[in-house]
């Protein structure tokens, strides 16, 4: 039976990990080949890798950082921040990446989405949407640029037109419970994850394991990402997925951690 | 064939990340070459054919970079191969995703997968051995390895109880890991399945070395060990 995934995040911001509140006030977490290395083997089922200064700077992923972050890790790697064209997606699956992660770019231009499908097959694309709810009415506004901006996009239609277009995963992330430590949007999750036939990883909240087992059982999440909770040894990636065993979610249980 | 380190010939045909299998490799004691043509991999001593994504592009670029008809011959002769996910998938004569004829070494058709509940089928799942094979020496069988793909090779009916090594189930259960000799194939990606798929990649490189690809119980006994 498929496991369902713990995903720490590794946000990098001029090669370091960093993690802050809502996308602002930065601290440096470490470095990204060792945090990977040190989550492989603390029983992580894959990674996400973000360069969250590559968009508002401008520039490129920095290569060489995913290159030495994929070789120290044996599971599988998602790189997402500034992929804006198909060549773009190639360097970065050059590097070492086994998935790409398209945001404000893919909002620009969803026909993105289509020619990277096509390109590298939907299993490689990965649409990441940050969603806040919407204060007048119901459901949630897409915001781009790391949650600057909104745009008139509404999260769940948005998800369904990406997964048309070829996302073969979605990455939700809810920018009003980034970084608080308050929770998944649940609500936000189940909305999408009914609408559409691909992988939902949930983003966004995370405090505690039993956080995690609600994305799942509540918000029809496949997959659950966290990052500072990790990165600050708050939790253990096995004390999550024991949570997880514990609610009978099929987790991956790790050799080295079991024995 | 090398007497100590086994030279591993990875074709790059565009079609997927190289790092991960190069640095997975290298962490198991093979020497690696990333090779583009089929002067290249002549004397290899296996080829490896790793790739993601659908068999239509795949065949085109093999096709235009002159490596379809080099890697049918290696396979027809019976020099080691691996197939990793599309690599696997090549063998068979055709894929239903978008209706490519392919290398047709492996009777059967590549088909999406039945009843699944999510698609792509992403993620770490359980690979159920259905016979014993030194590609899986040491690896628990509970162990489980990842996953990403949306279809899989399913070999002719005829075939299916002698090339079939493994299933997986995601809805339906579907052949997940093949073996024929020296021709092996695996739908998930060991060097992305942490220790366990390390170690898979070590048996395979092992089963170059020593040229053995049976489980030792189904060996013929060795005639000078039985033998006077």
């Amino acid at each position: 039976m498929l496991r369902r995934r713990v995903i720490p995040c590794l946000d990098v911001a001029n090669g370091r990990v960093v993690k802050g509140t809502r996308f602002v006030g930065l601290v440096d977490e470490g470095d990204p080949p060792e945090l990977a290395e040190r989550y492989a083997a603390e029983g992580a089922d894959e990674l996400v890798f973000l360069d969250i200064t590559a968009a508002p700077e401008g520039r490129g992923i920095l290569l060489d950082i995913v290159e030495r972050t994929a070789r120290r890790a044996f599971i599988p790697l998602t790189v997402g921040g500034g992929v804006r064209s198909v060549d773009d997606m190639r360097e970065v699956l050059r590097a070492g990446a086994d998935k790409v992660s398209l945001n404000t770019a893919a909002v620009a231009d969803p026909a993105l989405i289509e020619a990277c499908a096509a390109r590298f097959g939907r299993q490689a694309v990965v649409v990441a949407i940050d969603a806040r709810r919407r204060t007048m009415r119901d459901g949630w506004e897409v915001v781009v640029r790391g949650g600057r901006e909104a745009t008139p996009l509404e999260a769940v239609t948005w998800a369904e037109r990406a997964v048309e277009l070829g996302a073969g995963e979605l990455l939700v992330t809810s920018i009003d419970r980034d970084g608080t430590q308050s929770g998944f949007d649940t609500d936000l999750l189940a909305a999408i994850s009914a609408r559409v036939e691909v992988p939902v990883i949930a983003s966004g909240g995370a405090a505690g394991p039993a956080d995690f087992v609600r994305a799942i059982v509540d918000g029809g999440a496949d997959a659950v990402l966290a990052a500072s909770i990790f990165h600050r040894r708050i939790h253990s990636i096995g004390a999550v997925k024991a949570a997880m065993a514990a609610a009978g979610l099929p987790v991956r249980t790790v050799p080295e951690l079991a024995a | 064939m090398s007497a100590t380190v086994p030279r591993i010939a990875v074709v790059d045909y565009g079609a997927g990340n190289l790092v991960s299998i190069d640095q997975a490799l290298r962490s198991v004691g093979a020497s690696v070459d990333v090779v583009r043509d089929a002067q290249a991999f002549a004397d290899a001593d296996a080829l490896l054919v790793p790739g993601v994504g659908a068999a239509a592009p795949a065949m085109d670029r093999l096709a235009r970079r002159g490596l379809a008809e080099p890697i049918r011959r290696w396979v027809a002769a019976g020099r080691p191969y691996l197939g990793i996910c599309l690599g696997l998938q090549l063998l068979f004569d055709g894929s239903d995703e978008d209706g490519a004829t392919t290398l047709g070494v492996i009777p059967g058709r590549t088909v999406r997968l039945a009843e699944a509940p999510t698609l792509p089928h992403i993620g770490w799942n359980q690979v159920e051995r259905l016979r014993p094979h030194p590609l899986f020496d040491g690896i628990p069988p509970d162990a489980d390895f990842y996953f990403v793909h949306s279809y899989a090779g399913e070999p002719a009916a005829a075939d299916a109880q002698t090339i079939a090594l493994a299933h997986t189930t995601h809805g339906a259960s579907f052949v997940s890991a093949v073996a024929r000799g020296s021709l092996v194939g695996v739908q998930f990606h060991p060097e992305r399945s942490g220790r366990d798929g390390l170690r898979l990649l070590r048996n395979f490189v092992a089963c170059v070395r020593s040229g053995q690809w049976t489980a030792e119980a189904d060996r013929l006994p060795d005639v000078a060990a039985v033998g006077v």
